[in-house]
């Protein structure tokens, strides 16, 4: 059987994540060494987020490469994404700083996939989530391009499931919903409206995954073991 | 929305086990037609469904994110979830996003039915 014509743009499995070259400033200590963990690894209830925002104008190539190359101008002012020097492209790991309140925390994540269209997050140990995290673009039926943001995610142990109850789950909700703002604005969409979808998929916490508390990356920040 | 280039096949194979053939791709798009098909090879209660991979031509990683919606269906069902027919690229992905920890992969459906 022939290669599928994607296979490039998967990376290769790896054991832990490796930060390569980054930005100065970023802390690698909860990044670099962990075990990359999905919605399967993680501990609290299952949930599917999905954000879109309709985009006239760029075609989903168009507008995909602009995403990637600004990806951390879109985000929050709070929040600091260290591009990888390769950038968005399989198998580059990404240092993040940033989160206000109880939520600061330095972490990271780790591209498992992209292409023209889309590429994913995968989230390490110690994350607040366990996720595969999927942004995307497509035709809409009117024509526009749809800008989409596609979450799988638990929260990665029993703290940030607390957390995710009472705090962290509004405030992704406010960044993402930031970050399409910020992608229809810079297509110069007007009072751009983002849609948004939550289903939970498993309201069984993984109780097997309590441990992964010891690994929190928030818990880490706040005694300055993150560098 | 665009459309995903899948077809997928349901057969009994033995009693209570029932084999999903996946052809074309899986994409976000190919929601329906999975959760379809899996429904299908559910009903009525079965020990395992299985998956056959022998027909993908391709997947993203929106096709990843169905097939763990599709597990935690299969786990909330009771039954198993397995799979034969990965190529020695589709073996890597699943080992990139561990799935390969919580599907049960096999070389072929003899296998996969024999460990049923």
């Amino acid at each position: 059987m022939t290669e599928p014509r994607n296979s490039k743009s998967w990376a290769q499995p790896v054991d832990a994540f490796h930060v390569g070259e980054v930005a100065e400033g970023a802390r690698k200590g909860n990044v670099e060494g962990r075990k990359p963990t999905g919605p399967l690894q993680g501990f609290g209830q299952l949930w599917q987020k999905t954000y879109e925002v309709r985009v006239p104008g760029p075609t989903p190539e168009e507008l995909i490469a602009t995403w990637k190359a600004k990806f951390g101008d879109f985000w929050p002012d709070y929040n600091k994404f260290y591009a990888p020097a390769g950038g968005i492209s399989p198998g580059e790991v990404a240092v993040i700083g940033g989160g206000k309140g109880p939520a600061k925390v330095t972490t990271g994540v780790r591209v498992i996939y992209a292409d023209d269209r889309s590429w994913s997050y995968m989230t390490p140990e110690g994350h607040p989530w366990a996720a595969i995290i999927t942004f995307s673009a497509h035709e809409g039926e009117d024509g526009s391009t749809v800008a989409r943001i596609h979450l799988l995610v638990r929260a990665n142990d029993p703290l940030y499931e607390v957390s995710f109850k009472l705090f962290t789950s509004r405030m992704e909700d406010k960044i993402w919903n930031h970050t399409l703002t910020q992608v229809a604005s810079h297509y110069g969409v007007e009072e751009p409206v983002v849609e948004t979808t939550v289903l939970r998929v498993d309201k069984k916490r993984q109780w097997g995954q309590f441990s992964n508390i010891y690994k929190n990356s928030a818990v880490r920040t706040m005694l300055r073991r993150d560098r | 929305m665009p459309t995903a280039n899948t077809t997928m096949n349901v057969r009994e194979v033995a009693p209570r086990v029932r084999v999903i053939d996946i052809s074309g791709e899986i994409t976000s798009f190919s929601e329906k037609e999975i959760s379809t098909a899996h429904e299908a090879a559910a009903d009525g209660g079965v020990d395992a469904v299985v998956l056959n991979f022998e027909g993908l031509e391709y997947m993203n990683s929106g096709g990843i994110g169905l097939l763990v919606t599709t597990l935690i269906r299969a786990q909330r069902s009771g039954h198993r979830l397995m799979a034969y027919g990965l190529t020695d690229h589709y073996s890597q992905i699943f080992s990139l996003t561990r799935l390969d920890e919580a599907i049960e992969i096999f070389d072929d459906e003899t296998a996969a039915l024999a460990a049923v």
